[in-house]
């Protein structure tokens, strides 16, 4: 670490010497801030590719029959999409990005406590997409599993399946690297005078998460090591003919698979967290209802993945027990909205892009809440599993979920993190085409899916064809908004006006007491914390 | 107690953060076997007769044997954590080559004992253990798998031990910085106690 670059007064991260040269001053680099950043331009490129392959999606479901492929190409396609999404996007998204650029600001350290690991992590999600993707070109053809990878098909499969499974494997590490790394950073490199109580939302939301990356991701690891070893020595784990039990693959695929969501959505409230008290220049309501529920959602949310196999074949009681649990989930959940509500109850408000992220946030996700209700119930579960409806209700929870607070995050910390500022008019009028496109897109898909329009078929009857037709334009509405967001964001970064002010929302977590963009070790002393995060009044 | 986390942090090093994350680390692996334990109980309670006449097929001689050398070597691990403390560095580096021997003998009975299985015609998706039936296949398939997995921990850690040596012998691992020598020895440990569940479920029970 160059200590020298720092006393010689505030020198920004992106211009600090390196040994390196070039790209690699910043592929090798082991500060946290450039390896969010790397995060940030690989996690954007893969989502780039996961919308395309979406909007393939609905240009095919546009009119009934063969629109523009054929339904190995749709399965292949729904399949990418999926596996791109998960694993490349959503999981690793916020953590990776926000979580590797702020925790150690907002808790007052100056870097994670394993630096030379953070940037391992990234190398190993590198090279899990690398491998992950090469599925596409090699021999066999493209994955056509969806991204569940459901025994038996799985290794029965003659397309390219051992390539999208290892690579979903390596990146699994890659996330148990990360919350590894949160977890000592947290316990270790909290400054001085920061108790727990006075840690603020988003580090613990991250602390949740890296939590359940630690204890889920191993399951799903193994249970992705015995599909390669069933493809390539034909063991029999999960093989009805061999002896094998393919319920068995499903319970440990949910095992991580729905604590994963989890890791996708906890970080997403720790953003709405710091947002919305800072727009409502308001001290956020039940500071510590909001961290309990955090714990509480981390918890609970071990012990549900059996209501993605209700009808998968299971005994009465853990149909019941499963369905309880999931019902019980939803009231920490609830209770985060009410304290965002109240927040914004009596408060002066400041209109401007983050916070229209945030609200907006609080509409899809109440509805994506909702409607997992509607499918935690055994009844209604029947009728909607494997429908459009499970499809709109998993969007509305994780693409508006995790989505809008991913768009909020970056209008959020941008000037933070580029030292310049995007015009705000045009991140408006971006986030008016998403939210009408986003919700045109998805909320057919609620109606569609409760008429009987099964998921994952690239056709359908002549009487679901008019939900579609607004579907597939809402995507376009959608797209123009990405479109817009991201020329905005890129024309900001480069040749945005430099801000001058530290601090231009008035937030009071101490990411806004450094310099923008921060330097290289973030503060030149550490600070001593003797308020709670929100001090607002 | 703030205070003296953020001092380490100024020097760039943090053992006891080493220590948690280490310890993190051995967790993620134990949930990792965790899944092939479930995998395990789920096949044993469906086919109890065949689990039980296929573990017999095992030699329990060879596998007491090399649960004994192992739990050694997890001794001598342990030894050389205090040696290098003592700073005896001959001694630590005697203790570390007990321990990489072992290790590579482990491996020498693992793959005559493989090698013995496979003669006899029981290897994943071979015709004899098909025919032989279900809770036979998938005995087997998860013997082969989980000791399989296992003698991967082995070679893992047999690498970390061959640079905690080298680095020893060169001096750039000492008394002022045992930690990688420790955790490598808690990673040791690790797959010394996989084994010892390993053991009693493919061997001892009958």
């Amino acid at each position: 670490m160059s200590n020298q670059e720092t006393e010689t007064t505030h020198v920004s991260f992106r211009d600090v010497k390196s040994k390196y040269k070039g790209i690699f001053a910043w592929i090798f680099s082991t500060d946290h801030k450039r390896v969010g950043l790397l995060y940030l331009y690989s996690i954007v490129s893969f989502f780039v590719v996961g919308v395309l392959l979406g909007a393939a999606m609905k240009l095919e479901l546009m009119s009934p029959g063969k629109t523009i492929m054929d339904p190995q190409a749709y399965n292949a396609i729904f399949t990418l999409h999926g596996v791109i999404m998960i694993f490349l996007v959503v999981v690793p998204g916020l953590p990776a990005v926000f979580g590797n650029f702020f925790l150690p600001i907002m808790i007052g350290a100056k870097d994670v406590a394993f630096p030379k690991l953070n940037l391992l992590s990234w190398w190993v999600y590198v090279v899990g997409a690398l491998v992950a993707l090469s599925a596409l070109f090699a021999g066999g053809g493209p994955p056509d599993t969806g991204w569940t990878f459901y025994a038996p098909y799985s290794f029965k499969t003659n397309t390219n399946m051992l390539p999208a499974v290892l690579g979903a494997f390596i990146l699994g590490f890659s996330s148990i690297l990360t919350g590894i790394n949160f977890i000592v950073t947290i316990h270790r490199l909290r400054a001085p005078g920061m108790s727990w109580f006075r840690l603020p939302l988003f580090p613990w939301t991250l602390y949740g998460t890296a939590w359940i990356q630690i204890l889920a991701t191993p399951i799903v690891g193994i249970t992705l090591l015995m599909i390669v070893g069933e493809r390539l020595f034909n063991i029999g784990f999960f093989d009805p003919a061999l002896g094998g039990d393919p319920i068995l693959y499903q319970h440990l695929f949910w095992i991580y698979s729905h604590p994963a969501v989890y890791i996708m959505i906890l970080p997403a409230m720790g953003v709405i967290s710091e947002i919305i008290p800072t727009f409502a220049n308001k001290s956020i309501f039940g500071y510590k209802a909001i961290v309990i529920s955090t714990l509480a959602i981390a918890f609970v949310g071990y012990f549900v993945w059996g209501h993605h196999m209700f009808t998968s074949g299971m005994s009465g009681t853990a149909l019941y027990t499963f369905s309880f649990l999931t019902f019980l989930v939803a009231i920490p959940s609830a209770i985060k909205v009410f304290n965002w509500v109240g927040t914004l109850h009596k408060a002066s408000i400041q209109l401007e892009a983050p916070f229209f992220w945030a609200a907006s946030f609080l509409f899809v996700f109440m509805i994506g809440g909702l409607s997992g209700l509607a499918l935690g119930a055994l009844a209604t579960n029947v009728h909607l599993h494997d429908t459009a409806f499970v499809v709109a209700h998993f969007h509305f929870i994780v693409f508006g979920g995790v989505g809008f607070a991913f768009m909020g995050a970056i209008h959020y910390w941008f000037p933070k993190m580029w030292g310049r500022m995007y015009n705000t008019r045009v991140a408006t009028t971006g986030w008016i085409f998403f939210f009408i496109g986003f919700n045109t897109l998805y909320l057919p898909m609620f109606f569609l899916g409760i008429d009987g329009m099964p998921r994952r078929y690239y056709d359908y009857v002549e009487r679901f064809h008019g939900p579609n037709i607004v579907s597939t334009i809402g995507s376009w509405v959608m797209i123009a908004g990405i479109i817009i967001i991201l020329v905005n964001l890129i024309r900001g970064a480069k040749y945005g006006p430099i801000t001058t002010n530290k601090n231009p929302w008035g937030g009071k977590t101490l990411e806004w007491e450094v310099d923008s963009p921060p330097t290289l070790e973030n503060f030149e002393e550490i600070p001593v914390i003797d308020r709670s995060p929100y001090d607002y009044r | 107690m703030n205070q003296t986390m953020t001092l380490s942090h100024d020097l760039h090093r943090d053992d006891e953060a080493s220590k948690i994350g280490m310890w993190l680390f051995i967790f993620t692996e134990l949930l990792l076997f965790a899944g092939l334990f479930i995998v395990y109980g789920v096949y044993r309670y469906l086919n109890p007769v065949a689990f039980h006449l296929a573990a017999e097929e095992l030699s329990v001689t060879v596998g007491t044997y090399n649960t004994i050398i192992l739990l050694v070597s997890s001794a001598t691990m342990a030894m050389a954590s205090t040696a290098i403390r003592l700073k005896n560095k001959g001694m630590t580096l005697l203790l570390l080559g007990i321990t990489l021997f072992i290790a590579f003998m482990f491996m020498v009975n693992k793959f005559f004992e493989w090698k013995g299985k496979f003669g006899h015609g029981i290897f994943p998706g071979s015709d004899d253990l098909l025919r032989l039936g279900h809770g036979d296949t998938l005995f087997f398939g998860l013997y082969f798998f989980m000791t399989g997995l296992h003698a991967l921990h082995i070679i893992v850690g047999f690498v970390l031990i061959t640079i905690v040596a080298v680095r020893v012998n060169n001096n750039t691992l000492t008394a002022d910085n045992p930690v990688l020598l420790d955790n490598s020895g808690l990673y040791w440990h690790l797959v010394d106690l996989i084994w010892i569940f390993l053991f009693p479920l493919f061997y001892l029970i009958t």
